[in-house]
């Protein structure tokens, strides 16, 4: 197999707060050593509910934050040594589509000038027509060119943000909940748009989502994250899930189907603070399997069977 | 038996245009009725209207009847709506972090409503607040008392939105979007809890969300929406396996389900109207499929079903489009 696109290594990220005049510093592990790679023209998805770490992932493969810890290889370049020039030559092979529109788009912005400025970063002038051309691309009007974000709907603005990503047609894209503040309606839009982009662009993506039921539909690998770490890999959408936490998140994913519904027992408790994590596995404490060792001993990453590692002791068949 | 709730023809104004026109529903003990829609389709609204809400958005009812328990709300005047709202008819809001009051304890939160309602004095409203908090399986109810809402998770701090509305044993509860601004696993906690509520208490709850998947999972009716109209209104089970309204049928179509095939979601085109841009005619004429044109000329009414239920199209999907 040829190298992947992105090859993340034991990727840590420690966030530090607090040490004010009376507030003792307290530092949390928002990432715990994550592995993944993206192949070139795939689609990998990242799920996990919200204070799992996914979005600091997504910043981090950018290198948009520094890491505490590990190694990101883009196309073999390590980007946690380039120089910053370096580093912004290289970004024009990357982008990123942030999950909320409203925040993610100056109001004082025209299009244009939102379009133009990933060309300002690198030093150019958007080529005539570019910014016509960007805007056709995710199937807005070249009209809109003059607007301003407060004239567009959440799915247009969205639509904005995708044609940013694209203004230096970069070839692997990280997509942060581009569609969690959106309706259902224009959710499955924005998808079916990207899918169309990936097919005639060529484009790899990392998706990251909190919606099982939509990355198992747009993604062909899935990464499962808990509290920072990941605890399963699903070689393909449809594969079986092993650990208890994935088997949990379908099962609480509703099918449209009354004739489908869900009788089992949804989890019980929260995600525990990242702030103050329990020993063992992280997930025990939720767990309907868990036993004595896992409240003692942290599971890593095994292969279930090949090319699916689960982080479980106790994995389902 | 006459229904708990029962809505005819209710139409709501504000300033000088109309978002919602003509809606009619019932919902009866026992049962969750689903109102869904997209942003925009006059759910929260249609909410508003039923918990006597609307002078906050500057509404009004301006014609129509919301009535619930043989009394026209829509008729009463505020202070003894206010005997009614947090007593008999309970609200629960979409976002659980701006309903609590961020510099008062959980526990006062809570008390208010029986001391309010239920005329108890302070001991014996905390003794029921405790009680309520823990059949809703809050750990240490009694330390929870004494917490402010920043030291609670959102999907604790839901349980205390819906422990409040528990509080003055309501026979109707109004849940707008509860889960939508919490994690999946804590979604179908609350969902579950919500319908085992219902089951065991013999309330009704008209739960408003834009999720058909939740639709799905708990409601026995659904009342879909548009642009401030009603589109169907149907069994749960009869709507998924055959909706009638291209709408619904499109709406339906925005999940994912498994086995799906690669680029089989492609949502609705378009987006809803605004209110003061509602075309002529069926207002879901512009994105519908099956539109003619008779959809643009002249607004579908709704007709009762021979199965029960209601429908406003003038193209009706058939069996074979299902």
């Amino acid at each position: 197999m040829s190298d992947p696109l992105i090859r993340a290594e034991h990727l840590v990220k420690r966030f530090e707060t607090g040490g004010g005049w009376l507030a003792k510093p307290r530092a949390m592990l928002a990432v715990r050593g994550v592995s993944l790679s993206v192949a070139k023209g795939e689609v990998v998805g990242v799920v996990g509910e919200s204070g799992c770490g996914k979005s600091t992932l997504a910043r981090l493969i950018l290198r948009l934050i520094e890491p505490t810890g590990g190694q990101i290889r883009f196309d073999g370049q390590d980007l946690t040594r380039l120089s910053r020039g370096d580093l912004r030559r290289l970004r024009r092979r990357m982008a990123m589509v942030f999950q909320d529109p409203y925040s993610s788009l100056d109001p004082r912005f025209t299009l244009a000038d939102v379009l133009g400025e990933p060309f300002a970063v690198q030093g150019e002038t958007p080529p005539a027509g570019r910014i016509e051309g960007l805007l056709s691309q995710v199937g807005l009007s070249p009209a809109m060119a003059a607007s301003y974000p407060h004239q567009l709907s959440g799915g247009q603005r969205q639509r904005v943000g995708i044609a940013r990503a694209l203004a230096q047609a970069p070839e692997f894209i990280v997509l942060d909940e581009p569609t969690a503040s959106l309706d259902v309606s224009i959710q499955a839009q924005i998808i079916g748009l990207l899918s169309d982009l990936r097919r005639d662009l060529g484009l790899t993506y990392l998706f990251i989502s909190h919606d099982l039921g939509l990355v198992r539909y747009f993604c062909d690998r899935i990464v499962v994250m808990y509290l920072g770490a990941v605890v399963e890999v699903l070689p393909r959408a449809d594969t079986r899930p092993r650990h208890p936490y994935t088997r949990a998140l379908m099962d609480s994913n509703f099918t449209p189907d009354p004739a489908r519904r869900k009788t089992l027992q949804a989890l019980g408790g929260e995600i525990p603070s990242a702030f103050d994590l329990p020993k063992g596995c992280a997930f025990a404490a939720r767990c309907p399997r868990a036993a004595a060792r896992c409240r003692s001993e942290e599971p890593v990453l095994a292969e279930a069977e090949p090319g699916h590692p689960v982080a479980c002791f106790y994995p389902l068949d | 038996m006459s229904a708990l709730l029962s809505v005819t023809d209710l139409s709501v104004r504000i300033g000088k245009v109309e978002p919602l026109s003509a809606v009619s529903f019932t919902l009866n003990r026992g049962e969750i009725l689903g109102l869904v829609g997209e942003s925009g389709s006059g759910k929260s609204l249609t909410a508003m209207a039923v918990t006597g809400l609307l002078p906050l958005m500057g509404g009004r009812v301006a014609s129509g009847q919301v009535v619930f328990d043989g009394i026209d709300l829509a008729q009463l005047p505020e202070p003894v709506l206010r005997t009614y709202r947090g007593r008999r008819i309970a609200f629960i809001t979409q976002n659980p972090m701006t309903a609590l009051d961020p510099v008062q304890r959980i526990g006062e939160q809570v008390d208010v409503v029986a001391r309010l309602h239920l005329g108890l004095d302070r001991t014996a409203a905390r003794a029921r607040t405790v009680d309520i908090l823990t059949s809703l399986r809050i750990p240490e109810a009694g330390a929870i008392c004494d917490a402010y809402p920043h030291q609670l998770s959102g999907g604790m701090k839901q349980r205390i939105v819906i422990a409040m509305a528990l509080t003055g044993e309501p026979d109707l509860i109004v849940a707008d979007e509860p889960t939508t601004a919490l994690d999946v696993t804590v979604q179908a906690q609350i969902i579950h809890m919500l319908g085992q509520l219902v089951r065991e208490r013999g309330m009704g709850l008209l739960l408003i969300t834009h999720d058909m998947g939740v639709v799905a999972q708990i409601c026995d009716r659904v009342a879909v929406l548009y642009a401030g109209r009603l589109a169907e209104t149907r069994d749960a089970a009869a709507l998924f396996a055959a909706p009638l309204h291209p709408y619904t049928a499109a709406l339906i179509g925005c999940i994912p389900r498994d086995g799906m095939a690669a680029g089989s979601l492609t949502g609705i085109p378009g987006a809803v109207p605004t209110v003061s841009a509602y075309p002529p005619g069926c207002r879901f004429h512009p994105r519908c499929a099956r539109a003619t044109p008779v959809c643009a000329a002249q607004v579908p009414t709704p007709a009762a079903l021979p199965t029960g239920g209601s429908l406003a199209c003038h193209n009706p999907m058939g069996v074979r489009d299902v």
